[in-house]
């Protein structure tokens, strides 16, 4: 992905041991051997699930595994077309993901605009009170929740989890923008005043150019925690607003031969996570720390 | 937590001392953009937990409509007393701690080993993020039926292979989470929850000063008092911040519990029962109450978070 944002491990690393070089080498190669199959480990169950999405189910089940076993779409097409579609909820998760997000990037960008460039007075305590929300354990607003909509006839409706997913990234939002906003070097926004530029243009020449990429993985963030996310879906919908965790749900019980259809179902559900993940990958310890490592 | 809302409602509704109309016009001004994303989450998180309060002290159970009612401290007495509570409790704990201490421990080894250079850096970087981006219910299914499965699960396949390497029919064949469930829940997140260790830590790695190690090797330190009388303490913060935000997620870790072992063979950690008493007991009182209980811890770890974050965040002010 990003080889050279992740190394900036300086030369100084290399030089530093020059007298004993050799024997470093020899240590260094056994070390790079053992993250290599650390890695490889890390990933083998991913690729597990891969590859068996794309055996029969006759091979899917074997032991020993058949790793070599000739490949199928089967399993894929016994997902899409088998039983329950799996089209509306993946539907309603993409619609409940990106309407979220676009919700909580409007709300998110004043709101650090106000917190970083042009600051209110106790900036910071805004700023940790948004925090200690994302702290509370969201099974305590799960009944609440569900009494509301009960009573406004909300129940399984795809609005009331937006707006639950809105509330829970906005703090991880406004926390991520605020820290690339306070990337903008001061001096350029004070020259941009000099130069007589309002608002608009001081937003769209000067702020923009440093902030889009921050956008984008936050964006991408906080589409990926709605996208996750299954208690409260499970709890909030049925069976018109479900989403795509909660029709996995299905497979929690064993159906007899079903360990490729599983896998293609995992693999599926999860495929615009990893895109979106791996986009942004080099925000996403910004992200999930809150914008306080970088 | 509610007392850091009414903080902060207060400081922007406050009228400032403002010496004419138009000072407090800029300071409207300034705090306008932030209004809409603070009075959404006001209403949106606060309101929430002021019914949970008041619902806690209430007798309600949606199959005895009638019978609702105030009930004092009744529920949190039966939250105190029932014994499905304090397992949950201490499932809880051993759930977090375990996945947090052993997930933090390899995470920092290997942002030690990927803190090198090496050929195919970026690749081993990238296939250590892939657990983290499997949604959550779906790692947690695939660890249930492909990996754990006594049958035809990975585990036992390769035991298969391994013993057939060495001429062996008869290998052990464990039924991993019968055998042990919340180990099996544990490795589970264990997996998913490394990467995200790891990335932080490396993140606090590559802000080591570098001139300072260089030096203390000059005068001779050896790897081992450079790794404990820098590296470490250097790392403290960043090791404190995973650790407290690690906590705070699993804690309310759903998904797994839900999947691999549906609470049973006593995994049921707090928010998976809450969800029990609320979703299948129709209990609304005592969720409520075990819900107010839960705030109340949470706030306690939280507050050591709070403190984590913040300095971290002068550190990154005072720059």
């Amino acid at each position: 992905m990003s080889i050279t944002d992740t190394a900036p491990v300086p030369a100084a690393h290399d030089e530093r041991g020059r007298p004993v070089k050799k024997r470093r080498e020899g240590a260094n190669v056994w070390l790079s051997l053992l993250a290599w199959i650390v890695g490889i480990l890390f990933v083998l169950p991913v690729v597990w699930m891969v590859l068996t999405s794309f055996h029969s189910e006759a091979n899917a089940a074997t032991n020993p595994p058949s790793v070599f076993a000739p490949l199928t779409l089967e399993g894929y097409r016994e997902f899409f077309s088998g039983g329950a579609s799996p089209w509306p909820p993946l539907l309603n998760s993409l619609t409940a993901s990106v309407i979220s997000t676009l919700i909580v990037l409007l709300l998110s960008l004043p709101a650090a605009y106000a917190l970083s460039i042009k600051p209110v007075k106790k900036w910071t305590d805004v700023l940790f009170f948004f925090l200690s929300t994302k702290m509370l354990p969201v099974v305590a607003g799960l009944l609440p929740l569900y009494l509301f909509a009960q009573n406004t006839g909300l129940l399984d409706n795809i609005w009331l989890l937006i707006l639950f997913y809105t509330s829970m990234n906005l703090p991880i939002a406004v926390w991520m923008m605020r820290s690339f906003l306070s990337e903008v070097p001061v001096e350029m926004l004070e020259a941009a005043q000099m130069d007589g530029a309002n608002l608009t243009k001081t937003l769209r020449s000067v702020i923009a150019p440093v902030v889009t990429p921050g956008i984008a993985a936050t964006a991408l963030i906080c589409f990926i925690f709605s996208w996750n996310e299954l208690l409260f879906a499970r709890v909030l919908t049925a069976t018109v607003a479900e989403t795509a965790p909660v029709f996995l749900t299905s497979f929690v019980t064993s159906q007899g031969l079903f360990l490729a259809q599983l896998c293609a179902a995992a693999f599926v559900v999860s495929l615009p996570v990893l895109v979106a993940g791996f986009a942004a990958q080099d925000k996403l310890v910004q992200g999930l720390s809150l914008g306080s490592v970088k | 937590m509610t007392s850091v809302a009414e903080q902060a409602g207060t400081q922007t509704d406050a009228p400032q001392p403002a010496p004419g109309a138009a000072r407090r016009a800029s300071a409207w001004a300034r705090r306008a953009p932030l209004l809409p994303a603070l009075i959404f989450m006001i209403v949106v998180t606060q309101l929430p937990f002021l019914a949970t309060l008041v619902i806690s002290f209430m007798d309600w159970n949606a199959y005895y409509p009638s019978e609702r009612g105030f009930a004092g401290f009744d529920n949190f007495v039966r939250v105190f007393t029932d014994v499905n509570m304090r397992d949950a409790v201490w499932t809880t704990i051993l759930l977090t701690a375990g996945v947090v201490l052993i997930s933090l421990v390899l995470g920092l080894g290997i942002a030690l080993l990927l803190d090198r250079k090496f050929r195919g850096r970026g690749a081993v970087r990238t296939m250590m993020i892939a657990p983290f981006l499997v949604v959550p219910v779906a790692a947690a299914l695939i660890w249930k039926h492909a990996l754990y499965n006594p049958e035809y699960g990975l585990f036992n396949g390769a035991l298969t292979w391994i013993w057939g390497l060495f001429g062996s029919d008869n290998p052990p064949q464990p039924d991993w989470i019968s055998n042990m469930p919340l180990w099996a829940v544990i490795f589970s997140l264990v997996w998913q929850w490394t990467p995200f260790m790891m990335l932080i830590l490396l993140a606090g790695l590559q802000g080591r000063p570098l001139d300072v190690i260089e030096a203390a090797r000059i005068d001779g330190a050896n790897n081992w008092q450079i790794f404990r009388s820098m590296t470490l303490p250097h790392l403290r913060q960043y090791l404190e911040l995973g650790a407290l935000l690690g906590s705070i997620y699993i804690v309310q870790n759903f998904d797994a519990v839900f999947t691999i072992t549906s609470g049973g063979l006593g995994t049921a950690n707090l928010p998976y029962t809450i969800y029990q008493i609320f979703y299948q007991a129709h209990d609304y009182g005592r969720a409520s109450a075990a819900a107010v209980v839960v705030v109340i811890g949470t706030i306690i770890i939280a507050t050591f978070a709070l403190r984590t974050v913040s300095s971290l965040f002068k550190q990154e002010a005072g720059r």
